[in-house]
């Protein structure tokens, strides 16, 4: 049983018989720490890639343009996610609305999108690794797999996630009152959108 | 029983101990006043104000006033010591300290030996009296030597107490390093990081000759190397 | 939408979640979300390791005390680890390098974060469990797997990993180098999984803190212990995922054939040092802070006074963990890396200095006109803080980027290192251990025994590592297996015996604290709720607490060290005690002077 729950009636505001907080309820104020912790993380590995890249250039062995990276589709791949950022807010937007229907078809193109981009990256990862580019080829090799590797892992997750909201939405599970776990699995995969734009900017295009 | 309780450094051999040596006493003179005030109050007060019958602590929050004043003097005292490193820092390990008529040498550390590359007679690392050996240092006294220092394995560091002198040794890198010895004699360099099973024992003889003993020793290591 | 209630009155029809747990035992004990039950998990987990650690130094001490002698027990071990009884160089590096991460992430990190962290925040803010009970659960089992993976390095061919506990690459991601291949895999992969636990706790403490604290809990009430777990939670927020990153990167040089640090494909063994200071100093405030705030909470109760000067102590945890991300160079001003940098290194570091300093003088100014009672738990605080004074001086001499060419990698560092760790986290430790022992368990730690571990390790404590300082400038190198190679540390043998000795007699006495734990869980004097006369809610609540904690919730009027007050003819006033003749918060009166 959720102790917010037995405090207050409506769960997606704050705890109301505590100290003033933050001023939102606990699993949203939960995901935006732990998306800090996240963004060290990818600014751990954003800044080797750089490090190793632009303050060694002499160093540095093979550029992007040498490899047989897939811009245009990846370019499109990026577009899809980007896409599944609007159905996210959509649904959210639904939920918010206690329109269930309308909840459940765009937590559900959400999903089905993110499984999509998923399915993209591991085509490519394929593709490359047919053409010899594989994670010992020098240190782009090193950096491109770990970035976006990890990126795609999180996407999994988040797929897996974003897959088991949909499902306790088809069950009925979220109201207009209680639908923290739509805005908090959103939440998330904006965060996961936003670091695959600047991967993308960073890894492929400069 | 003085090595136990002694806080005066050894003996050293080279000019970064008149650069260092002094840093090292001022810090020690400032904090050790610090120790025994902070030590001594907390002595005191932990006798004075020691719970006994009919006694009250006092009831007081802080003081303002107290807080500025401590805080300003530790803050002054630290910017001062950095301030006084600073020089030394930048004449040890800049680019700009290494004096210009300093010997060159190469040292490349591995596991678990160093090798040092000397100039040969003609003073120039590079050309073909070159010669290298193992586990010894030979440097002329009260002349500057700079190292080029480069490890082919692990991260090394040369560290010759006598001098002073520590640099890490790290593969794919060449980095100077260099020292004025001031003593004749013979020291010893130990590798002061983990680089393996043999770490403990990567030492090396560092003597520091005369100058007429140094270029007697060079000529008669370049004539073996003529021989081979 | 309706706003946050403010309002007071709005409280009064709330009720608290205190109950009888009656699940059965696997849910209660084993499968626990209640966070008191996870502290005490993490604190059974966390002395283990704590004992693991010290007996590895044992073995560490007796190589550099008795070089070329046989272990006592060593003809025991297999020999891949000793030859006849002698230890061998390998199993030395090993001993090095576990003991270091060990104490380091499976036992001083895990003792004041996951221990004392777990139990005291809810309690201490007046929140009936964590925000995420289960995410809580989560954390210690995902911590449990990490450190029996470290283990496992003992137990495969090679052994364990031997890079020393700061894992320098290219050493650690070479195999050839060091002779030792699966055991530095599992080093990696066990750090990667037990972040996955620290970033876990961290979100959950920071999520409590903000929105669960009770009414009239305002921030400047809370007691320093939670403002230093709160911060620290913060800085393993943000510094453990940079951790997370550098050991993935190591991992697959090691096994997948990156190059990242390897300098013959253009990678950069600067890059883990970078890396892994980063992450590398932040933690090492998050391994003193916990302490600075519990010993805060337990000097002011043994003076039987307020904290003096309260607003300059938050000001300073919070202070210290700004300034701990700017300084991590300092571990590197020998590498290599530019000079230039070292200069700013070097003077970020010794401001950092500063609001350690404010602390110690804050600590001297609380016992300063106090009325002192010293129980166990009194001693080692005012221990930590002396010992903590020696371990902070020593920091001055390598902060000085010139001085820590000379001393950098030698046993001064080690010195330094332990005056912090063991003078200032372990002795904090011991002393939150015996304080909030009775509240944990229902029953006093015996308090005569107490005192004698007290004493004994003091002394012995002292005797081992304030040595360390000597060997350091006499140039006594760090990490290595026989010191009688050079000449010149041949005639610092018999320190180095002494400080063996020493460290025999204090890992022996640590077996008195051991029984008291022990026995005192059985047989303990039954603990009152408030044995030491202390102002936090915890205190109100039974010892234990139930699950739930508190009956109704409380509400604060006050700050935690109200001591001696004269609003009040006892010398204590709990925080959720209404001030006589008016509802709402006793406004202390500021200083004179």
């Amino acid at each position: 049983m959720a102790h917010a729950a037995a405090m207050h009636d409506d769960v997606m505001l704050p705890p109301s018989s505590r100290a003033a907080g933050a001023g939102v309820y606990n699993e949203k104020l939960g995901m935006w720490i732990f998306l800090g912790s996240e963004v060290m993380f990818f600014t751990a590995l954003i800044g080797t890639y750089v490090i190793l890249r632009f303050a060694h250039p002499d160093a540095w062995i093979g550029h992007p343009r040498q490899t047989p990276l897939n811009i245009p589709v990846t370019a499109v791949n990026t577009f899809l996610l980007i896409c599944s950022s609007v159905t996210m807010v959509k649904a959210f937007a639904a939920a918010q609305d206690g329109l269930q229907q309308a909840l459940r078809l765009w937590l559900l193109a959400t999903a089905m999108i993110g499984a999509t981009f998923v399915g993209v990256q591991v085509y490519e990862y394929t593709h490359l690794i047919e053409k010899g580019f594989v994670p010992s080829q020098g240190l782009f090799g090193s950096t491109f797999y770990t970035m976006t590797g990890f990126h795609g892992f999180h996407v999994t997750i988040g797929v897996i996630c974003m897959t088991f909201v949909t499902i306790k939405a088809f069950l009925g599970k979220y109201s207009q009152t209680d639908h923290r776990g739509v805005e908090v699995i959103g939440l998330y995969w904006h965060f996961v959108d936003l670091v695959w734009i600047i991967l993308f900017t960073i890894v492929y295009l400069i | 029983m003085g090595k136990f309780l002694s806080w005066m450094l050894p003996t050293g051999a080279s000019t970064f101990v008149g650069d260092i040596d002094w840093i090292y006493y001022l810090i020690l003179a400032v904090t050790g006043i610090a120790f025994v005030l902070v030590e001594l109050a907390l002595v005191v007060f932990l006798i004075r104000y020691r719970k006994r019958p009919g006694r009250k602590a006092t009831y007081v929050h802080g003081s303002t006033r107290a807080e500025i004043v401590w805080t300003g003097v530790t803050a002054v005292v630290v910017v001062i010591i950095g301030l006084l490193s600073a020089p030394a820092w930048n004449k040890i390990k800049g680019r700009e300290g290494v004096p210009p008529n300093a010997m060159p040498i190469g040292i490349e550390a591995k596991q678990f030996e160093w090798n040092v590359t000397y100039p040969g007679p003609d003073g120039k690392l590079g050309t073909a009296d070159d010669f290298t050996i193992r586990g010894q240092l030979h440097v002329p006294v009260d002349r500057p030597t700079v190292a080029m220092l480069t490890s082919q394995d692990a991260i090394h560091s040369f560290f010759v107490p006598s001098f002073r002198i520590k640099q890490d040794a790290v593969p794919g890198m060449h980095i100077r390093v260099w020292f004025q010895p001031t003593k004749v004699g013979e020291y010893e360099l130990g590798c002061a990081e983990l680089c393996g099973l043999g770490h403990y024992r990567m030492r090396a003889v560092v003597t520091v000759h005369t100058q007429q003993d140094y270029d007697r020793w060079v000529a008669s290591q370049a004539h073996s190397v003529a021989q081979r | 939408m309706a706003t946050t209630a403010t309002d007071t009155s709005a409280y009064t029809h709330d009720h608290g979640h205190a109950h009888v747990d009656d699940r059965p035992f696997i849910r209660k004990y084993i499968f626990s979300t209640d966070h008191k039950i996870i502290g005490i998990q993490f604190l059974i987990m966390s002395l283990t390791f704590l004992l693991l650690g010290g007996t590895l130094a044992m073995v560490m001490r007796w190589q550099l005390g008795f070089p070329g002698k046989p272990l006592p027990g060593g003809t025991l071990l297999p020999e891949t680890y000793t030859n006849n009884g002698v230890v061998l160089p390998e199993f030395y590096n090993s001993a090095v390098t576990m003991h270091g991460t060990f104490m380091v992430f499976f036992a001083i990190m895990p003792l004041l974060v996951g221990v004392f962290g777990n139990y005291l925040i809810p309690l201490k803010i007046g929140a009936p469990d964590m925000a995420f009970p289960r995410i809580n659960m989560a954390s210690f089992w995902t911590a449990v797997p990490a450190g029996l993976l470290m283990l496992a390095g003992f137990f495969v061919e090679g052994g364990s990993a031997a890079a020393g506990w700061t894992s320098y690459a290219p050493l650690s991601a070479r195999s050839d180098l060091t002779g030792v291949h699966l055991g530095q895999i599992f080093w990696c992969l066990s750090l990667i999984i037990l972040g996955l636990s620290s970033i876990m706790g961290s979100f959950n403490y920071i999520t409590t803190v903000i929105n669960m604290r009770a009414p009239g809990m305002n921030w400047f009430r809370l007691p320093l212990s939670i403002w230093a777990l709160f911060v620290t939670a913060c800085l393993v927020l943000l510094a453990i995922p940079v951790l997370s990153g550098a050991a993935i990167l190591l991992l697959f040089d090691q096994t997948i054939g990156t190059h990242f640090f390897d300098p013959q494909a253009g990678g950069q063994p600067l890059l883990w040092q970078h890396l892994f200071w980063f992450f590398g100093h932040p933690e090492v405030y998050i391994l003193i802070l916990p302490a600075m705030g519990m010993a805060s909470d337990i000097i002011a109760n043994g003076a039987r006074k307020p904290i003096f000067g309260y607003t300059s102590m938050v000001l300073a945890i919070i202070s210290i963990g700004f300034l701990g991300w700017g300084v991590w160079g300092h571990h590197m001003f020998q590498s290599g890396m530019n000079p230039t940098l070292g200069t700013t290194f070097m003077i970020s570091t010794l401001l950092i200095a500063v609001p350690s300093a404010i602390k110690t003088f804050n600590w001297l100014g609380t016992i300063w006109q106090g009325n002192i009672t010293f129980h166990v738990p009194m001693l080692h605080a005012l221990a930590f803080v002396s010992m903590f004074v020696i371990g902070g001086l020593s920091g001055v001499f390598m902060a000085a980027s010139p001085f820590d060419i000379y001393i950098h990698d030698t046993y001064f560092i080690v010195a330094h290192l332990h005056y912090v760790l063991f003078g200032g986290s372990l002795f904090a430790i011991f002393a939150a251990v015996t304080y909030w022992y009775p509240k944990m368990f229902g029953r006093m730690m015996n308090p005569f025994w107490g005192r004698v571990h007290f004493w004994l390790t003091l002394v012995f404590y002292n005797f081992t590592f304030f040595p360390m300082h000597q060997l350091g400038l006499h140039g006594h190198m760090r990490r290595i297996y026989d010191p009688t190679q050079y000449a010149f540390l041949r005639e610092m043998q018999p320190v180095n015996q002494f400080i063996s000795i020493s460290a025999f007699c204090l890992f022996a006495t640590q077996f008195l604290f051991a029984a008291n734990f022990i026995l005192s869980w059985f047989k303990g004097e039954k603990a009152p709720n408030n044995p030491w006369l202390d102002n936090g809610l915890e205190w109100t609540l039974p010892s234990p607490p139930p699950h739930g904690n508190f009956a109704t919730v409380p509400t604060v009027y006050r700050g935690p060290y109200e001591y001696s007050s004269p609003h009040s003819d006892l010398d204590y006033i709990p925080q959720n005690v209404p001030t006589p003749g008016g509802a709402g918060a006793a406004h202390p009166q500021p200083a004179g002077d």
